[in-house]
């Protein structure tokens, strides 16, 4: 049951042969039995899901029920949720209890679906490691001395150890991606604008958005069903018709024209990942695909042009943190300057504060053109790297991640080593693209991901492409021993 | 454009971050790191470049002038910080929030 399906969850669900409230147990259970070492829950209210469980299972005794209704879904501790302790994983919002829903909460309350708890996240989504929470690092499910990639990590660890039967993320500049690739799950990062960030805590505006963390492409259209949809609250949420993500799943990839971009397997790429990579491709062939070399030239410059802009977006969004109005306030203090200069020196992390920095500095008098403006110039560079790309290819296919999960500690003092974990994910979400990652295979026993990339708003074409792999593939359904 | 300590302790004052001798020193290593990371800009061309500030060619929405918000005071002032400067009562009074005196 744990290695389930959502559409066969949901059949098992609709034929009575198990309830909602089975179901969010048996997820319980498992949650009480593993949460403990590997961490990827930081909040959980049994009598809250198992109300939701029970309200499930009488609307689906009523016939009215929807596809996710009575799944139990893990949600990223970034999404405000009324009633629960939404942290993101700061000291700065440890005891903050959501006074309203965010926008994705609410679509999966309305469709259904049972929350399982709050997973555990880098502070404020700024890592790739997980090891930035205040509430800890998170245990990589495949080898417990590894990380599960970030920001997502605790959502990551609950998919691939099936602590839920689907997961919440975000992905600012990779953090859906590069968690799915380093835990062996399917992860998609949609168009920018495509889900709405009501409630979704900001890191950078510019560049943050939520997507599915699933087993399967079947499992993230079912999710994007829910997630996907204009919302007036959220300024920058597109207003587009209403789309049935699963509509092309089934088609065939015949004539499919995939883009595979040089820069993609140039120096910084583990060997052994390139090769589960390449062998990838070789599978798409066999399915008729044809292949296209490509080039994204600017590809290296996407990591300097991130560490401005998303800084830069951080440093402003998190000035609302002044001990105020909610959060943490320092116990003592002189004068207001103290009290925000103290609130804000105690209640952030490290990584979170450097951040804050580096976005104070390249916004300041002096130096806002030589940062911020040529940032943001590049920034439209990289974006037609890939609108001249997509002439030539319908995906873009590549590595997701450089290597597979690395040792906890291994770069947690090398911010700039952490930062080159994103390489090959982190101009997607400068150009606002929709990106996802899917298993590949597996290099000296851990998870590889391939990275597909498609044009703006062609995420039911993504998840058809990735589809059609898991249908002649099985790395998706793998698990980690011992976690049975 | 190499950063000093003094640079470090004034950026951190712009964003209210109060920092240490010592943690300004560690800071400035790091800094300079990520700084000579973002450096890597600065060899490209961007003359007559537009601008990207993002990624959707987007204009701000406009919405009927009506009111969609209900008051929520009790609910967002539940949840105010901790007072502190030994008071563990939450830092509002009559509707609003107490601050430090500002003004004398």
């Amino acid at each position: 049951m744990i290695n389930s399906s959502l559409k066969t969850l949901s059949q098992m669900l609709a034929k009575k042969e198990i309830s909602s409230v089975e179901l969010a147990q048996a997820f319980l259970n498992r949650i009480d039995a593993f949460n403990p070492e590997i961490n990827a829950y930081i909040a959980l209210d049994q009598d809250k899901t198992l109300a939701q469980a029970k309200a499930a299972d009488a609307r689906i005794a009523a016939g009215n029920a929807e596809p996710l209704t009575g799944i139990p879904i893990a949600q990223k501790d970034i999404f405000c949720a009324n009633g629960w302790k939404t942290t993101c994983s700061s000291k700065m919002l440890e005891n903050f209890v959501a006074p309203y829903d965010a926008h994705v909460i609410s679509r999966f309350d309305a469709a259904g679906a049972v929350n399982l708890g709050k997973t555990n996240m880098d502070e404020f989504a700024m890592g790739s490691s997980n090891e930035t929470s205040y509430f800890g690092g998170v245990k990589n499910p495949w080898d417990f001395t590894r990380v599960p990639g970030g920001s997502s990590g605790g959502s990551a660890a609950a998919v691939a150890a099936r602590l839920c039967a689907a997961a919440t993320g975000t992905d600012t500049g990779g953090s859906i991606r590069q968690p799915a690739s380093l835990c062996g799950f399917t992860g998609l990062k949609p168009t920018y604008g495509v889900v709405s960030r009501y409630g979704m805590i900001a890191f950078a505006s510019s560049l943050d958005q939520a997507g599915p963390m699933a087993k399967s492409a079947e499992d993230c259209a079912l999710m994007m069903n829910v997630m996907a949809g204009f919302d007036e609250r959220d300024s920058t949420s597109l207003n587009r018709e209403k789309e049935d993500y699963t509509r092309d799943l089934n088609k065939p990839l015949q004539g499919l024209r995939i883009g595979l971009p040089k820069e993609y397997f140039a120096e910084g790429l583990d060997a052994n990942v390139a090769k589960v990579v390449m062998d990838a491709v070789t599978e798409y062939k066999k399915l008729g695909a044809e292949i296209v070399d490509i080039s994204l030239p600017n590809t290296g410059l996407s990591i300097p042009v991130y560490y401005v802009l998303a800084p830069a977006e951080a440093s402003s969004n998190l000035s609302r943190y002044d001990g105020v109005r909610y959060g943490y306030r320092t116990p003592e203090y002189t004068d207001l300057m103290d009290m925000y200069c103290k609130t804000r020196a105690e209640g952030f992390g490290e990584e979170v504060k450097r951040r804050i920095l580096i976005g104070t500095y390249v916004l300041s008098a002096g130096y806002y053109d030589a940062y911020y403006l040529k940032a943001q110039q590049i920034r439209r560079l990289i974006a037609q790297d890939f609108e001249e790309a997509f002439k030539h290819c319908d995906v873009i296919m590549g590595p997701a991640a450089p290597s597979t999960a690395f040792k906890a500690g291994e770069k947690v003092d090398d911010p700039v080593a952490m930062y080159l974990e994103d390489l090959y994910t982190i101009a997607v979400n400068l150009a606002g693209l929709p990106g996802m990652s899917i298993p590949a295979g597996f290099s000296n026993s851990l998870p590889v991901g391939l990275q597909i990339i498609g044009n703006y708003f062609d995420e039911a074409r993504m998840l058809n492409v990735a589809h059609q792999y898991q249908q002649v593939t099985d790395w998706h359904t793998r698990m980690p021993e011992g976690l049975a | 454009m190499a950063l000093s300590i003094e640079d470090v302790k004034k950026i951190a004052h712009l964003a209210r971050i109060e920092i240490s001798e010592d943690e300004a020193a560690a800071t400035l290593t790091k800094l300079t790191g990520i700084l000579g990371l973002i450096e890597q800009m600065q060899a490209v061309n961007t003359e007559g470049i537009v601008p990207m500030s993002h990624s959707q060619d987007l204009v701000q929405r406009l919405r009927d002038d009506v009111v969609t918000k209900t008051n929520q005071r009790e609910a967002f002032q539940g949840i105010a910080p901790v007072l502190g400067n030994g008071s563990t009562e939450r830092a509002v009074d009559g509707g609003l929030y107490l601050v430090p005196k500002v003004i004398e």
